[in-house]
């Protein structure tokens, strides 16, 4: 085994995981500020990539552009699923709101899932970016420009998110809500209309992850589910929670798989993640990246 | 007990309100429904009663661990695919007699839910729901990735294929399920159960084991589940093994669940009867968008009427 073939799987890893990771990251903030757990999520990534998709194939516009649409047609979509369906839950004590916020996404799942399927049919679909075409090689690395430029992007709007939340007064109105609602409520903070722009945020989040997905692999309505499953295991890897955290335990995630693929071949690559998972409820519950248990 | 409220113990007999005389109902009907493959070879009915027969066996395992025990499993898919994958093994590629291969399928998916709960219920939470959906996802996929893409029998067991002894084995598969929830209800350790569902750490303090009680709640569930998946291999002449694992199987029991009465002992009677018979008609009309109206009847019932179809008839009738 060769450096280089082993720095070659280690950048791979990094590639793949920062799609895990931003799949992660708006799936964390909502379950983080409204104690929702969307398991949705990937459904609304998935309806992301089909935005990129329409946009690519309808005007041409190039898939990484796409995101500057993508990300407010999810946020304003985001906005519909909190006014019409997790508002519901928003006032149940914690451990009800979170057993039926499960159900209701997981009911969502199969809604979001269908219609897409009936409305653009069960083909996978996949877009090129004509901006990015190519790659270079960097000692010996190869390194294709559309990974590069997703991985960029990525980081991207990790940044504008953590500056939103660090240097806004939006930002320290969510921050407020996440650790005590009802402290951040008696101090003046709309409480309700926090929680409705978090989830639309989140949902934007997945948006720009769909973007990326479809790019660098395809979409097609049932890929939905598996999306969801990495950003689960991603943030319980981080620490439920962790918003920031999660970006980095996705590349975590994305490094082990792609060893895992060097060691035991791509049909068990799935593995992994499950297998981190139990190992860190066994031995580091409340995450890698989480200060406490939750 | 005196002192219950007559809605309270009505809850605890899971929505029944005179035993004794659903018993004796409930037997004459399992003996009358046993009858039906002498009495007529439509085999339209008889896939359709099969059908009706695998929804209310996961329904009712679902019931079990998602209703009893208050414990959201999104993974349903996995135990029943591990039970239809290790029956179908043992029997069609092995050559071992079916009834053995129909048990290690059973226990197989009682030991893959082992893997899952043991870690996940020592903490309390979402870990659940997430170790489930993910060990169903995950068996999907690497059941798609590593083995081959068709299961079907071999010629000797296709050319002794009969219908009727799948139709029996399923309505026995039901019938059993049934009985078992009804005895769990009416024993210490399902009051444990329910106990451990409405407050765990009051349960917890009165010397009930949480941790445990939610184990043997799970084992007692994905038995079922894993059992409904091995008459599910014995059923089918071919099909894709990732098939078994597909999510549409969570989606069924959850929806018969739901739609029928969360939690009670009938509940996923009537839903698996009124899921089937729906679907089989909307299949037909509609094809795609069939599921999207249970999804949004699954949101509704859980917003609006988390009884389901038990409550509401009992809360109309009571109307009246």
């Amino acid at each position: 085994m060769s450096p280089q073939l082993v720095a070659q799987n280690l950048v791979f890893g990094l590639f793949v995981g920062s799609n895990y990771g931003l799949a992660a990251v708006g799936l964390s903030l909502v379950f983080g500020v409204l104690r929702v757990l969307n398991v949705a999520h990937g459904e609304l990534l998935m309806v992301g990539g089909y935005v990129t998709f329409w946009l690519f194939t309808l005007t041409g516009l190039d898939p990484f552009l796409s995101a500057l649409v993508c990300a407010p047609v999810l946020f304003v979509l985001g906005l519909a699923l909190n006014y019409g369906l997790f508002g519901f839950v928003e006032r149940l004590d914690e451990e009800t709101k979170i057993k039926n916020s499960l159900l209701i996404s997981f009911g969502l799942t199969l809604v979001i899932q269908n219609a897409a399927q009936a409305l653009w049919s069960a083909d996978e679909r996949s877009v090129s970016s004509s901006l990015v075409a190519g790659g270079t090689v960097v000692m010996g690395i190869a390194l294709p420009y559309t990974r590069l430029a997703g991985l960029i992007l990525a980081l991207l709007t990790i940044v504008a998110l953590h500056q939103l939340l660090q240097r806004t007064y939006f930002g320290k109105a969510v921050r407020a809500t996440a650790e005590d609602w009802e402290a951040a409520s008696v101090a003046g903070i709309d409480v309700q209309r926090t929680y409705l722009i978090t989830f639309a945020l989140g949902a934007a989040l997945a948006g720009v992850a769909g973007t990326l997905v479809s790019i660098q692999y395809s979409i097609a309505p049932a890929v939905g589910i598996a999306w969801t499953l990495k950003a689960l295991v991603v943030v319980v890897l981080a620490g439920l929670g962790s918003i920031f955290g999660a970006f980095a335990a996705g590349l975590v995630l994305g490094i082990a798989e792609q060893i895992s693929v060097f060691i035991l071949g791509a049909a068990y690559r799935e593995v992994v993640g499950l297998v981190l998972f139990l190992l860190v409820l066994v031995l580091r519950p409340q995450g890698l990246f989480g200060s406490r248990a939750r | 007990m005196a002192t219950q409220p007559a809605v309270e113990t009505e809850r605890a007999s899971g929505g029944v309100r005179r035993p004794r005389l659903w018993l004796v109902g409930s037997v004459v009907a399992v003996a009358i429904l046993a009858v039906v493959p002498l009495l007529t070879d439509r085999r339209d009915l008889l896939n359709l009663l099969f059908l009706v027969y695998l929804a209310v066996c996961l329904g009712q395992s679902w019931n079990i661990i998602g209703g009893f025990a208050g414990q959201v499993n999104l993974g349903h898919a996995a135990f029943f695919g591990i039970g239809a994958l290790v029956a179908r093994n043992l029997w069609a590629v092995q050559g071992y007699p079916f009834s053995l291969a129909f048990l290690a399928g059973g226990l197989a998916a009682v030991a893959f839910a082992m893997v899952i709960g043991v870690p996940t219920f020592r903490l309390r939470g979402v870990y659940f729901a997430i170790g489930t959906l993910g060990v169903g996802e995950v068996l999907r996929l690497t059941t798609a990735n590593a083995l081959p893409l068709v299961s079907a029998l071999p010629t000797d067991l296709v050319n002794t294929y009969d219908l009727a002894s799948r139709y029996e084995l399923a309505l026995a598969l039901a019938a059993a399920s049934t009985l078992a929830a009804y005895v769990l209800l009416h024993s210490r350790l399902g009051l444990g159960i329910l106990a451990v569902r409405e407050d765990e750490e009051a349960a917890q303090a009165t010397g009930v084991d949480a941790l445990r009680h939610k184990l043997v709640a799970l084992a007692i569930s994905s038995l079922f589940a894993g059992l409904a998946g091995a008459t599910f291999a014995y059923y089918h002449v071919s099909y894709y093994p990732e098939l078994a694992f597909s999510p549409h199987w969570t989606f069924d029991a959850v929806l018969i669940t739901f739609i029928g009465g969360l939690g009670t002992l009938i509940g996923p009677v009537v839903g698996a009867v009124f899921y089937v018979l729906v679907r089989e008609q909307l299949a037909v009309t509609l094809v795609n968008v069939h599921q999207v109206i249970f999804g949004i009847l699954f949101i509704v019932v859980v917003l609006a009427l988390p009884g389901g179809l038990v409550d509401l008839s009992s809360r109309l009738c009571r109307k009246r």
